[in-house]
C-alpha cells in the first residue's frame, strides 16, 4: 500500500509581501479617537489653513468653461512645464527642457513614489535623514528597496551630518532621499551642510532625492536648492509641488525635474498608471507660477508670526524647542512631561481637546517629540497653548 | 521710522495687544508698545475700530456715495472746498479723485430723505460745487478688504500626516 502524503495547504496572504512590509501607522487608535469628539483644536494637520487664493480657483473655473476636461500630455502641458522651467532658472539658476526634464505628476507624492520606483532595484539602499516625512521610507519599501535613517538631534537642529551619511554607505546605497525644509521638524540645512553631502553623494556616484515641496516656506533665511549646488543637478531629481506654498493641498499637483533618462523612466510609469495630471489643476498651477508671488509672501509673512508666537509659547511653558526655520511645524521636546510621545499626545487630545502628533510617526528617534502645525487661526493657536499648559502643569512630578 | 510688520498686524486686527504682537514679531511687549505710541502720536495709527455689518445688526441707515464736481480755486486747488466738505459729519469719506468727477463723498443717514436734503441744503450750495450725482448703497458686500457674508470656511481633517 502506498501512503498518501497529506497536501500542503498553507493559504498564502492575499496581499503581497511588499505592501504587507509597510508599516501600519503607530497612531491608528489616536485618529480613531480623534474622530470621535468634538471641539478639539488640531495641531496636527500638515496643510496650510487658507482656501487656495481667488485667481487660481477663476483659472480653474474658466479652463472648465472653455471646455479644457480632455487629457493633457503625460507629462503635463506645455504651458505648465515651460513656466517651470522658467520658475526654477530664476529662482536657483537651474536650465531644465521642459520637453524632457520636467514631468507634472499628482503631487509630490506621485513624483517621489515614482522616481524611487524609476531608480531602485530590489535590495538598494536610500539613505534618509530621519525624524522624516511618513511617506519617505513607504516609498523605498514599496519600490522592494532598504530605508536606511539617520538619526538627527535636536542638539545639531534637525541637520543631517555629512560624515554620518558617509559611515551609512554600503555597496548596496543607491541614493539619499532629503526632505529640507523638513516635515515634522521645520529644520532646514545650511548652505555648507549641504555642500557636504552633495560631496558624499558625488564621491560615491549616488543619487538625490530632494523634496522641495516646503521651499518657499522659509523664514529669514534663502532656501538652498540641492540641485542647484555644483555638479549636483545631474544627479539629483528635484521633487516640488504647488500644495504648500499655493495653499493648493487638494489639487494634487506637484512636479518632478531632473536628468532626462530618469525623468523618462519616471514618465513611463506615470503613464501606465496616471496617465496624466487633472488638466484643471494644471491650469490652476500654472496661475500660481504666473500670478500667486503675492499671495505666497503674504502667507509666508503670516506663517512667520505664528511660528513666532507658538514657540515663545511652547518654550514659556517649558518645553525644550529649537527655532524651526521652515516650513510650519514647531517639533517641541515634551520629555518634561515624563510621558512617550503617543501618550502625550492621546492623552493632551483626552484631557484637553488638543490634537498634535506624536514624534514617533516620524520614526522611532521622534521619540520625546511631538509635532505642532501653526497653520491654524490665531485664537486657536492661542487656546492650544494655554490648554498644554494647563495639561503639563497638572501632568508635571 | 515706523514698524511696518506691527502696523500690519494691526491694522487686521486692532484688539491684539502688545505682549500677543511681541510674541508674533519676536520683539518684546515694551518695544511693541513704544511703537505703538509713536505711530499713534503722529498719526500714522489714525484711530482703531471696528468695521461693523450693519445689515445684520438690522440698521436702517442709508448711504449714498455722491459724485461732486467743483471748480478749483486760485492757490488751493481742491483743499478748500474738500475741508469745507468733509468737515460735514454726515460726510464720513472723502476722496478726491480723477476722471469724470472731483470728490467722492461717502455720506451715512437716518434716511434717503435725510441725505436728500443734505445734498440739496448742504453739499450743493457749497460755493465752488457745480454738481452733485447721488448713488444710494444697495447692498454691501465687501469692505475694507473684507467680505461682509463672512470668511469662508475651509474644511479641513483633522490629521492628515
Amino acid at each position: 500500500m502506498t501512503t498518501i502524503r497529506p497536501i500542503k495547504t498553507e493559504k498564502r496572504s492575499r496581499v503581497s509581501q511588499r505592501a504587507d512590509s509597510i508599516a501600519p501607522s503607530g497612531i491608528r487608535k489616536f485618529f480613531d479617537l480623534l474622530a470621535s469628539m468634538d471641539g478639539v483644536i488640531s495641531l496636527g494637520v500638515g496643510e496650510p489653513d487658507y482656501a487656495t487664493p481667488w485667481r487660481m480657483r477663476e483659472a480653474a473655473i474658466y479652463s472648465l468653461e472653455q471646455g479644457r476636461t480632455m487629457y493633457t500630455s503625460n507629462l503635463g502641458t506645455p504651458e505648465l512645464r515651460q513656466e517651470l522651467s522658467r520658475h526654477l532658472e530664476q529662482r536657483y539658476g537651474l536650465k531644465y527642457d521642459p520637453a524632457t526634464e520636467i514631468l507634472i505628476t499628482i503631487g509630490v507624492s506621485e513624483a517621489l513614489d515614482l522616481a524611487m520606483r524609476a531608480t531602485i532595484d530590489p535590495g538598494d539602499q536610500v539613505i534618509m535623514p530621519a525624524p522624516c516625512y511618513v511617506a519617505y521610507p513607504a516609498s523605498v519599501s514599496l519600490s522592494a528597496g532598504e530605508p536606511v535613517m539617520i538619526p538627527t538631534v535636536e542638539a545639531s537642529n534637525f541637520e543631517i551630518d555629512a560624515a554620518d551619511i558617509e559611515a551609512a554607505i554600503t555597496p548596496r546605497t543607491r541614493a539619499i532621499l532629503s526632505g529640507y525644509p523638513a516635515n515634522p521638524t521645520g529644520a532646514v540645512m545650511p548652505r555648507e551642510k549641504l555642500e557636504a553631502v552633495a560631496e558624499v553623494a558625488r564621491r560615491h556616484d549616488l543619487l538625490v532625492m530632494s523634496d522641495e515641496i516646503y521651499s518657499r516656506l522659509v523664514y529669514g533665511i534663502e532656501h538652498t536648492c540641492f540641485a542647484a549646488l555644483p555638479g549636483m543637478q545631474e544627479r539629483t531629481v528635484l521633487l516640488g509641488g504647488f500644495s504648500k506654498a499655493y495653499a493648493m493641498t487638494g489639487w494634487r499637483i506637484g512636479y518632478a525635474a531632473g536628468p532626462r533618462e530618469i525623468i523618462a523612466a519616471m514618465t513611463k510609469i506615470h503613464q501606465y498608471t496616471i496617465m496624466c495630471a487633472p488638466t484643471m489643476a494644471q491650469v490652476a498651477a500654472l496661475e500660481a507660477l504666473r500670478g500667486g508671488e503675492e499671495s505666497v509672501l503674504e502667507m509666508v509673512a503670516d506663517y512667520n508670526r505664528r511660528r513666532k508666537l507658538i514657540v515663545k509659547g511652547l518654550r514659556d511653558i517649558g518645553f525644550s524647542c529649537f527655532e524651526p526655520k521652515g516650513a510650519f511645524y514647531a517639533f517641541p521636546n515634551i520629555t518634561i512631561s515624563g510621558m512617550s510621545s503617543e501618550i502625550f499626545a492621546e492623552k493632551l487630545l483626552q484631557e484637553e481637546k488638543v490634537a498634535v502628533v506624536p514624534g514617533t510617526a516620524f520614526g522611532a528617534c521622534g521619540e520625546g517629540f511631538v509635532r505642532c502645525c501653526y497653520a491654524t487661526s490665531l485664537p486657536e493657536l492661542e487656546e492650544a497653548l494655554v490648554r498644554i499648559r494647563r495639561f503639563v502643569n497638572k501632568h508635571r512630578t | 521710522m515706523f514698524n511696518k510688520e506691527i502696523l500690519k498686524i494691526l491694522e487686521r486686527d486692532g484688539k491684539l495687544t502688545p505682549g500677543q504682537i511681541a510674541a508674533m514679531t519676536g520683539s518684546t511687549a515694551d518695544e511693541v508698545g513704544k511703537a505703538i505710541k509713536q505711530a499713534e502720536d503722529e498719526r500714522a495709527i489714525v484711530k482703531y475700530k471696528a468695521l461693523i455689518n450693519w445689515d445684520k445688526v438690522g440698521n436702517e441707515h442709508v448711504w449714498a456715495l455722491i459724485e461732486v464736481k467743483i471748480t478749483p480755486q486760485r492757490d488751493v486747488g481742491f483743499d478748500a472746498i474738500a475741508e469745507r466738505i468733509y468737515r460735514f459729519d454726515e460726510a464720513r469719506t472723502v476722496y478726491l479723485m480723477s476722471g469724470t468727477y472731483d470728490l467722492a463723498v461717502l455720506v451715512e443717514g437716518k434716511s434717503m430723505q435725510e441725505v436728500a436734503e443734505f445734498v440739496t441744503r448742504k453739499l450743493a450750495p457749497v460755493e465752488g460745487v457745480t454738481g452733485t450725482t447721488t448713488h444710494f448703497v444697495l447692498k454691501r458686500y465687501k469692505e475694507d478688504g473684507e467680505i461682509m457674508a463672512g470668511k469662508e470656511e475651509v474644511k479641513r481633517q483633522a490629521v492628515i500626516l
